[in-house]
């Protein structure tokens, strides 16, 4: 498998049977490729569908069904269409049992900085403020570090939040990190990746389990 | 009741300086007859209440390409540059608000509220100058109502009564918008007649809606 695909799969590997689910774009929808068997999972897109389904063969697109990311999408039997403010009521409530996004940096306290970088690039935080506050696990999943080989996973974020302290686990090419009071704790390495490797290409503290080290 | 009107004679009652809330989602459901007429009325200095940005030669985009757009409160820019130009060159004043929150401050003015409790921005920089109520110990951030002149709506259908039903996912803001106009302008794809709609599957109540221009383009 591929690094996109590992990722994919360890994401997938979260989801219970019965979970809604809103996945951002981009590396998070990999997921899709990688629902365990037995396992049902419904697809929440936060412009206005639940019961997300698979991408259109070619030619049969229609121009009313995209998903939040601006793709073509079909709908399961059993999806439903609803308006933007009963979207967010689903997201903000504390219906979405997990949602998964990428990141720009993340911090050891699971603050979330993937909206903005001052003077560069102001895409907006379209929905993902709503999502990281109102989902009831939020999973950050993205390269360990960026295209220059930076960290990304910090002591402290510094651009701006996207959230405060509601990132519960960080899922890399390189390792599982879980956020907890007491900080980062390593909870598994992919295969070939040492500690070593995982400390280098992160700025904050890790807490090693003795199983690991 | 609405009046049937063409979206030549809807863009006219739009004037300058007018806040426009447009519903759309990256350009899909967007009104592009209504969006198209407003072009061509080339009216200047709006204030506009969108999701998203769209792209520069879809939805909203048009307007900002056209340069009719003075300022905006919006969740997201990614897909169009242009927007993003006028901003960083000081020509178009953006308030970015989380789409969730955006959509509760519309839906308030609507329904003749005066803003929602959101914990939706608490410890970013949305909270900045706003105030933090607690309650049940738990902290929400005060976000006022926004209010619009005109809001500009795509349905797929209307009775003849106004009532409104949706396509798919072209839903999105559109019912939330349509709510939220002191006047509200509706570009539908067809008028059926009244009684044809189910009563149980309308989504917007024709009391909504002030006018209904059936799609140009």
């Amino acid at each position: 498998m591929d690094k996109r695909s590992r990722i994919g799969a360890r994401i997938a590997a979260e989801f219970k049977d019965g979970d809604y689910v809103n996945l951002g774009i981009g590396l998070p929808t990999e997921a899709v490729n990688h629902i365990p068997e037995g396992v049902r999972v419904t697809l929440q897109s936060e412009n206005g569908i639940l019961g997300t389904g698979p991408q259109p063969a070619e030619g049969e697109e229609h121009p009313d069904m995209i998903n939040a990311g601006g793709g073509f999408i079909t709908a399961n039997p059993g999806a439903v269409f609803f308006d933007s403010a009963l979207s967010f009521a689903i997201i903000r409530g504390g219906h979405v049992d997990v949602t998964v996004l990428g990141a720009l940096q993340v911090d050891q306290h699971g603050n979330l900085a993937n909206w903005m970088i001052p003077g560069k690039m102001v895409p907006g935080m379209g929905g993902a403020m709503d999502l990281v506050t109102g989902a009831k696990k939020v999973i950050v999943a993205m390269e360990h570090v960026d295209k220059r080989g930076n960290p990304k996973i910090l002591k402290e974020c510094n651009l701006p939040l996207t959230a405060k302290g509601k990132v519960s686990l960080i899922i890399t090419d390189l390792c599982v990190l879980e956020v907890t009071p007491a900080g980062l704790v390593l909870k598994e390495l992919s295969d070939g990746v040492t500690v070593q490797q995982v400390i280098d290409a992160t700025e904050a503290e890790l807490i090693i389990p003795d199983e690991l080290k | 009741m609405f009046k049937r009107i063409t979206a030549a004679e809807a863009a006219a009652m739009i004037k300058d300086r007018s806040r426009v809330a447009i519903g759309g989602f990256l350009a899909v459901g967007a009104p592009e007859s209504l969006i198209d007429a407003v072009v061509a009325a080339k009216t200047k200095d709006l204030h506009i209440i969108v999701i998203a940005s769209d792209w520069e030669d879809r939805g909203i985009g048009k307007l900002v390409a056209n340069r009719q757009v003075r300022s905006a409160q919006v969740s997201h820019l990614g897909t169009n540059r242009e927007i993003q130009a006028q901003m960083n060159a000081g020509e178009i004043d953006i308030e970015l608000v989380p789409q969730g929150t955006l959509m509760e401050r519309v839906r308030a003015f609507g329904a003749g509220l005066g803003g929602v409790l959101t914990p939706t921005g608490l410890g970013t920089v949305v909270q900045e100058g706003k105030q933090i109520i607690t309650l049940d110990g738990k902290d929400y951030l005060l976000e006022p109502a926004i209010p619009s002149d005109f809001a500009l709506v795509k349905a797929h259908k209307a009775d003849e009564s106004g009532n409104l039903v949706y396509s798919k996912t072209a839903r999105n803001s559109n019912p939330i918008m349509a709510k939220a106009g002191r006047i509200t302008i509706v570009e539908v794809d067809e008028i059926v007649p009244t009684g044809e709609l189910d009563p149980e599957h309308i989504v917007t109540p024709g009391v909504f809606v002030d006018y209904i221009v059936v799609k140009e383009v």
